[in-house]
């Protein structure tokens, strides 16, 4: 066993990545000079800045150069720094990325990853700290991967990098720091197949990304505290999803708790009650509930921020009340 | 480095595509309007000459780009007609299997690698390519084709100023009709030449008669000489006249219509061939054989495009990723 964390984890992954194939390379806004997290730290001066390339601050033509780079044969990691600036390479993302293969009848492949953050606690406020992933999921054609741990970020990357089609990868900027003990040899991930991260026979938590060491956190504290024994599913991809392990969950506990961090209206969340209603209504005990962020915008003011995120306290309020109903 | 002039055999195969083009064009107008054809179609009739002189000097493996206006720069890099038409029809036999359009056709085996619905969309990806050159030391040559609208989008502003400090070879050709979709370009900006816009970037740049299709051959051929050498990025600005409107089925009320003599002088078929009958490259005659020979390819395209069937439904979910 090794510690390591999650930022460390991504970069040895790129690293990995760049130095089984040349066609891997990797863009974006201070990339050379590590970034503002240190993701590609040492990069540049492993590989040269031929293929680890700095960019301006042009979101929509970076992107849109890792997709034509893809095109011709280039395997492109492009880094957005922040996923609030995701709008600025939507469009290429969603018209073209997402569309090339199926618009060329098959002909264009793009295998390109973007990788980006998200997520609030830095009190980053407004337009630093959102979660956008459910835009992601709604356009045919992206794949959408949420690490939540240094153990298989790496593993998610790399598959992510391998894969033929676009890929977002989004990070958690407050997970990059957090330490970790993970196997010497990080163990290889599928994209599309959850990891259950905690077993138990009375409720299901899927969480995403941070809030997947909240719910962890929740369920030990139901255990300890209300003798509730819950089980925790990290999806880990969102686009495929892996839906039958969800449900096959479901179908034994028979209550379903979906937490993120994203503004629960019009989150992930829905898609994921909705799905499991449609493939396990007979099995369910309750209403899914769903945890996320209230409808507003990430506030500066470090109470009101506290406040407004969804943690390990929500969680367990949920869990009691569908498991222990007044 | 003087790249040498256009010879005749060279204008010949020039008009022969200019023709397959223009009657290709003219027959998607008709499938349009029977409700044959579908999606917003765009047609270049007047702007042919541009996609020949530009393409007819590129190799399969130099990939083009192109906007919403593409049908002319797919045929002249070698999409074939038959299955061009097949996919403007929706069928399978398509270029893109009936998925795409008239927008968004691709033909990679001829390094067409794409046109888009989106202005000036394609710009930064023909950039991409070129960097995938670069990347992988080859001496491919990436063009896009844009018009002037696309000019005052961002990203083409991203692009121009990526291109230059990467110095990429890549080239930009402008295909300057004077008009972004219904408004002519005065109403939107106050700069006349495209070549004036980029001018701070600093990369070379020229603006040309874009309806003369020897001075847009030479123009084109010193910079892909250039850029296949390793230099870049170059914008060649084409002026030139759209004779349609904007989408096929426009009344084109917004301008005052082509005197028949006006457009003579300008059409650039007609100019190619006066040019090429005073060199003696070719008789009259001759002219009207290109002619006949591409009205017949035109006319075996639809025969083709009509015989074969739409796609199954099931290509919807096939397609949606690719295998990996």
């Amino acid at each position: 066993m090794a510690e390591t964390t999650y930022v460390k984890a991504i970069t040895g992954a790129l690293a990995e990545a760049m130095r089984a194939d040349d066609r891997v390379f990797v863009l974006g806004e201070d990339v050379a000079e590590g970034g503002p997290y240190t993701a590609t730290a040492g990069l540049a001066e492993e590989f040269g800045t031929a293929r680890v390339i700095d960019t301006p601050i042009s979101e929509a033509a970076i992107t849109g150069v890792a997709i034509g780079a893809a095109q011709s044969g280039m395997r492109p990691v492009l880094e957005i720094m922040f996923v609030d600036f995701v709008t600025l390479a939507l469009d290429q993302l969603v018209n073209a990325a997402a569309k090339a293969h199926f618009m060329s009848g098959g002909q264009l492949t793009v295998p390109m990853v973007v990788r980006t953050q998200g997520g609030a606690g830095q009190r980053g406020a407004a337009q630093h700290s959102q979660s956008l992933e459910s835009w992601l999921t709604h356009v045919p054609g992206l794949k959408v991967v949420m690490p939540s741990r240094a153990v298989d970020a790496a593993g998610l990357l790399a598959a992510s990098i391998r894969d033929p089609n676009p890929v977002v990868l989004i990070e958690n900027k407050t997970l990059y720091f957090r330490r970790e003990e993970v196997p010497d040899e990080l163990p290889a991930v599928e994209l599309g197949v959850s990891a259950t991260l905690r077993e138990g026979r009375d409720v299901t938590i899927v969480a995403l990304s941070r809030l997947v060491h909240d719910a962890l956190a929740a369920a030990e504290r139901l255990a300890a505290e209300d003798g509730i024994e819950a089980e925790v599913i990290d999806p880990r991809t969102l686009v495929p999803l892996d839906l039958a392990a969800i449900v096959k969950s479901v179908q034994r506990t028979s209550r379903l708790v979906v937490a993120h961090e994203a503004v629960a209206h019009g989150g992930f969340g829905a898609e994921i009650a909705a799905q499991v209603q449609s493939a396990a209504f007979d099995f369910l005990d309750a209403p899914v509930v769903r945890i996320g962020a209230p409808f507003a915008p990430v506030p500066l003011s470090a109470p009101l921020e506290d406040a407004y995120l969804p943690g390990a306290d929500e969680v367990v309020a949920a869990v009691r009340g569908l498991v222990m109903p007044p | 480095m003087v790249e040498p002039p256009l010879d005749g055999a060279q204008a010949l195969r020039l008009l022969a595509t200019m023709w397959r083009i223009r009657l290709f064009e003219e027959a998607v107008g008709r499938l349009a309007r029977a409700d044959e054809a579908h999606g917003l179609i765009h047609t270049s009739v007047g702007q042919e000459g541009i996609a020949a002189a530009v393409c007819s000097q590129l190799r399969d493996d130099d990939p083009v780009y192109s906007g919403h206006r593409a049908h002319g720069h797919a045929i002249a890099k070698g999409a074939p007609l038959d299955r061009t038409m097949a996919e403007l029809l929706g069928r399978d036999e398509g270029l893109c299997r009936g998925l795409g359009g008239s927008m968004h056709l691709v033909d990679v085996e001829h390094g067409f690698m794409g046109a888009t619905g989106v202005v000036g969309g394609n710009v930064p990806i023909a950039l991409g390519s070129a960097l995938a050159a670069r990347l992988r030391g080859d001496d491919t040559v990436a063009v896009v084709f844009f018009g002037d609208g696309a000019v005052q989008a961002g990203h083409f502003h991203e692009t121009v100023n990526l291109a230059t400090l990467w110095r990429l070879p890549l080239v930009l050709v402008c295909e300057n009709n004077g008009f972004a979709e219904f408004t002519p370009r005065s109403a939107h900006t106050n700069v006349e030449r495209v070549t004036d816009v980029v001018a701070p970037y600093g990369l070379a740049r020229d603006t040309v008669d874009g309806n003369d299709v020897v001075a847009t051959w030479d123009a084109f051929g010193r910079y892909l000489a250039t850029a296949r050498a390793g230099g870049g990025p170059f914008l060649l600005e084409c002026l030139t006249y759209r004779l349609g409107g904007h989408y096929e089925g426009d009344p084109a009320a917004y301008r005052e219509a082509l005197a028949a003599e006006e457009w003579q002088a300008k059409d650039p078929i007609v100019r190619l061939q006066r040019h090429a009958a005073a060199e003696g490259w070719a008789a009259e005659g001759e002219f009207e054989a290109i002619r006949s020979e591409a009205a017949d390819a035109v006319d075996q395209a639809v025969a083709f495009a009509r015989a074969s069937p739409f796609p199954p439904a099931d290509l919807l979910e096939e397609l949606v990723y690719a295998d990996g």
